[in-house]
């Protein structure tokens, strides 16, 4: 049996018209007064590669211009939302006012599989110390303290977390002191997080202040080593639409054990132990790349990029993880698996791609994923002309090689950066320093991200932080087949007759990650560009509106 | 089990709450906001409050939500969000061109006291607001009251703001809708128009959270009050407020301001509260209720007596707003069912009060609670078993724990379509409410019926 998939990179764009990108640029930018126009010129960057194979500098994870409609969420929207929200035996309580709570409950579509039913699972619930005037006067820590000890008394969970909002850094309370001090008092890990939605640019402090709170609080607390031969993390993956459950299954037929996942379907104690893997795999670079360095530093576990978005990319990104672990019975063991599944895969594919081929995707969505889906699009012979994050840095569109050249803004600087040196006890090199030099003498690359412009096609527009503005022109320029974003922009996209696949939580689908997941993606993207349903925009008076003469037909 | 930490004893709670039954003043204010023709609402705060709110909205019509927001940073939390608000007004009637911006405020600038009329009045001193457009505030801070109040404030801000008394009256009443869907404000301007009643109703969200697909997207559709009608507000008759949390006040101020007299009546849900905003705009316009009006509620009244023993002292368990629930518990008791739960998420003494007084006759304890959330009422549940659950979609989870017949009602319904094209207010709203509970109650019965018992009809 062949696995005829194509690379993704080998396939090539469909001979398309397209508008000139120096012109579509120019449109975009005309209306705004010229001082954001100047800003977001910056962040509307057309790609190409440079002979020294860089790529031009985007402005990236900058403030949004206020009153131009963003996409963007905030600090406490990453934190308690994307990071935290999918672990399931926390019991995660919001310090604010009632909305952040609410609105951060259920929302997300990042599925959990508890053991049985006598594991905690708290994701159904809503937790909030729901703050009223008087405490925004007097101070919120009373009525912190005696919420954590009603949610100890009738939850009684391993740990407590809490997380701010904004009022609670702008009145002073100590969250983290009176974390410590219920700690001591209920003898379970009790910890906070300065997540209020002022802080950093967009959800991503959020996430950069979730991930440290965890390293610093839960990772290296319970050193069990899991009887397994091949460990590793899954860092950046949320198992929206059950993604996790079909990497996890993949993963678990490959032989290759994952002790944690950073942070879909994920618990306390898998955190706690995620020290003792032998490998780190990133998902979504942009979420916890930091995480990953930090687990190296502090504990000697070497980390590679991913992708398990699309079919090709998730065959490459197994052979990646055998290769690591350098077990002729494991590169067995995935080759296996792979002739396994693609069968079915090229089945769907090729007759998906019949129906897909030439039609036209823009992706403006996360961190990651406005990358990670265009391998899914060209597996069935879509092309992307228009991507971009909503929340990434420079480092997701150029490429980690950039990473020194960042300027690091007062926004930035006030998000914590952890300085982490080796642990005396338990940093343990998975390989040495011979082993490490002659996988990288073959090719492998570790912590290696090329970001998105490198996988995009020269002339497509790639765009930070779209406006609904610029959103609204590009469909007029572009006319693509199918646009991919958020909810906020959902249903304004498909009132102008374009259909609109959510990337973040997927509309109502998935799995899509991994081999199942792909062709989830092709039958979903099948149904969507090729309803019929849009052909019915007008009723039969509106397409033929002259009156006949006479009343009734002949 | 979903809910599986939800155990029957009931420890007391005074900081905690776990499950909430409300949100926060700005997402009712945003929701008001868009009930304005040709009006962009503005989020004064942090980008998530923004994003939250269009997202709760968006799910709940999947319909485009516009909202902009003045992107707080540390810096403006520092130092005042003047910059940042005056910005955005720049950009946004740059960009979008509305004819108005309805700013309201959130925790973070309420925390550390933006004065959003005094930043307003910079921007128009400064050429920022183009002659002829507006811009107008609501002061929402989240940690005071509910989405209700955020609703209610943002409503009386239009009120005061845009309405004006030329001396002369304009033969036409006011309507304040309350916190209700489209559908339903569709639902109270027909039957005004019915009654030969030219009304100006606000907000008016009607044609524009439950637009038509037509390929083309227009972010201000061709709903929502019309400015000129608000101006005018002050030159009516009188006003009607509808729901008296959501819509009391601006009713009151417009009294107070332009001497147009008002009265607050309960939101038409449910035969009684219909008959009594029927009977109450006849009277206050003097026009009297034409035959198709009384025809409809008569079907409503066909439809209750046809199945009264489907319904028949059930017991009922009831999560969501006060200004529906207390109608809504008037409905039930009327048909002999037995709201027996009764929890709002918003605080305020007076809607216990009233609840107990609706079900003060009812043979069994009845358990109601201002400022309580869903945890309790799914405790209670635990304790005193229903027969069926109505709450926005939160409840299926307790629903399905429990295996109880359940119906959407209320905000947020994010799993279901329909609320936003029909209503569940007036008499034909009445019928639909009663279709809804009736298809649950007989599914059930279908379920559950041994094979003898099977019946082909019902």
């Amino acid at each position: 049996m062949s696995t005829t998939i194509k690379d993704p990179e080998t396939i090539e764009p469909a001979n398309m018209d397209l508008p000139d990108p120096e012109v579509v640029k120019k449109e975009l930018l005309a209306r705004y007064p010229a001082k954001v126009a100047r800003k977001r010129s910056n962040q509307i960057i057309i790609n190409q590669k440079d002979e020294d194979g860089t790529f031009p500098e985007i402005g990236a994870n900058v403030r949004t211009v206020p009153g131009i409609i963003t996409q963007r969420g905030c600090s406490y929207a990453g934190c308690k939302g994307v990071i935290l929200g999918p672990t399931r035996d926390i019991v995660n309580i919001t310090h604010g006012p009632i909305g952040c709570g609410f609105y951060s409950w259920l929302t997300r579509r990042n599925q959990t599989r508890p053991a049985s039913d006598a594991d905690d699972n708290f994701m159904t619930y809503c937790f909030s110390t729901d703050m009223q005037d008087k405490d925004i006067v007097f101070g919120g820590e009373k009525k912190l303290k005696a919420a954590i000890q009603e949610a100890y008394d009738i939850f009684k969970p391993k740990a407590i977390s809490i997380f701010s909002t904004c009022p609670v850094g702008l009145i002073g309370d100590d969250v983290h002191a009176v974390a410590r001090e219920m700690k001591e008092k209920l003898g379970i890990n009790v910890f906070g997080f300065s997540c209020e939605g002022y802080r950093g640019v967009s959800q991503s402090a959020g996430h950069h202040i979730a991930n440290n709170g965890i390293f610093s609080h839960v990772v290296g607390k319970n050193d069990t080593i899991k009887d397994a031969e091949f460990k590793i993390n899954l860092l950046g993956e949320y198992n929206i639409g059950g993604d996790g459950f079909e990497i996890d299954r993949i993963l678990e037929d490959c032989g290759i054990s994952i002790v944690s996942t950073f942070s879909g379907n994920s618990t306390y104690d898998q955190f706690a132990n995620a020290h003792t893997a032998d490998l780190n795999t990133v998902m979504c670079h942009r979420s916890i790349n930091y995480v990953a360095d930090m687990m190296e530093i502090k504990y000697g576990i070497p980390w590679i990029k991913i992708n398990f978005i699309g079919a090709a990319s998730t065959a490459k990104s197994l052979r990646k993880i055998a290769q690591y672990f350098d077990d002729p019975k494991l590169s067995r063991k995935v080759e296996e698996v792979i002739q396994r599944e693609m069968p079915e895969i090229e089945k769907v594919r090729e007759e998906v791609k019949k129906r897909c081929e030439g039609k036209v995707a823009m992706l403006f969505v996360g961190g990651s994923r406005a990358h990670h889906y265009q391998e899914l699009f060209k597996e069935i012979g879509m092309k992307t002309v228009s991507a971009g994050y909503e929340f990434a840095h420079r480092d997701d569109y150029e490429g980690r090689d950039i990473i020194p050249n960042i300027k690091i803004d007062a926004d930035s600087r006030n998000i914590e950066e952890l300085s982490v040196e080796k642990d005396a006890e338990k940093y343990n090199p998975r390989k040495t320093e011979a082993e490490m030099e002659a996988l990288k003498a073959g090719g492998f690359e570790f912590k290696d991200y090329k970001g998105m412009m490198s996988d995009m096609a020269k002339g497509t527009l790639i765009i930070d932080d779209v406006s609904q503005y610029e959103t609204e022109l590009l469909l007029k320029l572009y006319k693509p087949d199918i646009y991919c974003a958020g909810i906020k922009e959902k249903y304004a996209i498909q009132k102008s007759g374009i259909p609109m696949k959510q990337l973040h939580s997927y509309d109502s689908g998935g799995p899509y990650a991994g081999f199942r997941g792909a062709v989830n993606f092709y039958h979903e993207i099948d149904r969507m560009v090729n309803s019929k349903i849009w052909d019915y925009l007008k009723a039969p008076w509106q397409i033929s509106p002259e009156l006949s003469a006479k009343y009734g037909w002949e | 089990m979903l809910l599986r930490h939800t155990h029957k004893d009931i420890l007391p709670r005074e900081a905690l709450t776990v499950n909430p039954a409300k949100t926060c003043q700005p997402v009712g204010a945003m929701y008001a906001s868009l009930g304005i023709h040709n009006c962009l609402p503005h989020s004064h705060g942090s980008q998530g409050c923004c994003s939250y709110h269009r997202s709760a909205l968006t799910r709940h019509y999947r319909e485009p939500v516009m909202a902009a927001t003045s992107s707080f940073t540390e810096g403006s939390s520092v130092f005042g969000g003047q910059a940042n608000l005056i910005q955005a007004i720049d950009n946004i009637f740059t960009t979008y061109d509305p004819d108005i911006i309805a700013v309201h405020t959130t925790c973070l600038s309420e925390t550390i006291g933006d004065d959003v009329y005094q930043i307003t009045n910079k921007a128009v001193k400064e050429g920022k607001v183009p002659p002829g457009k507006h811009v107008f505030h609501a002061n929402t801070p989240s940690y005071v009251g509910s989405h209700v109040t955020g609703f209610a404030n943002m409503t009386k801000a239009m009120a005061l703001y845009f309405s004006k008394s030329t001396g002369v009256h304009n033969g036409r009443f006011n309507i304040i809708p309350g916190y209700v869907e489209p559908s339903d404000m569709t639902e109270i301007k027909r039957l005004a128009k019915e009654m030969g009643i030219r009304p100006i109703l606000f907000p008016d969200t009607s044609d524009v959270l439950n637009g038509p697909m037509t390929g083309k997207y227009k972010m201000f559709p061709q709903g929502g009050t019309p400015m000129a009608d608000l101006v005018s507000a002050g030159d009516s008759i009188g006003t009607i407020a509808l729901g008296p949390l959501a819509s009391a006040d601006a009713a009151r101020a417009m009294d107070g301001k332009w001497h147009v007299p008002c009265r607050v009546e309960d939101l038409p849900i449910g035969l009684s509260a219909t008959d009594r905003f029927i009977d109450a705009l006849r009277k206050a316009a003097g026009v009297s209720v034409p035959d198709s009006i009384t025809r409809e509620r008569g079907q409503l009244l066909d439809i209750i007596t046809d199945m009264h023993q489907y319904v028949y002292r059930k017991k009922v368990a009831l999560a969501g707003d006060p200004d529906h629930l207390i109608p809504l518990v008037e409905f039930l008791v009327q048909m002999d069912m037995m709201p027996i739960h009764i929890v709002t998420g918003t605080p305020g003494k007076a809607f216990e009060k009233e609840i107990e007084r609706l079900t003060a006759h009812l043979p069994h304890k009845v358990n109601v609670a201002a400022g309580g959330d869903m945890f309790l009422l799914h405790q209670w549940i635990k304790n005193d078993p229903v027969d069926l659950i109505m709450a926005n979609t939160y409840g299926k989870y307790m629903a399905r724990d429990e295996d109880i017949p359940f119906v959407r009602f209320g905000f947020p319904i994010l799993d279901r379509v329909g609320h936003s094209y029909f209503p569940t207010t007036c008499y034909r709203g009445g019928m639909r409410l009663l279709e809804k509970i009736l298809d649950v109650m007989l599914d059930r019965l279908d379920r559950d019926a041994p094979e003898e018992r099977f019946e082909l009809v019902m």
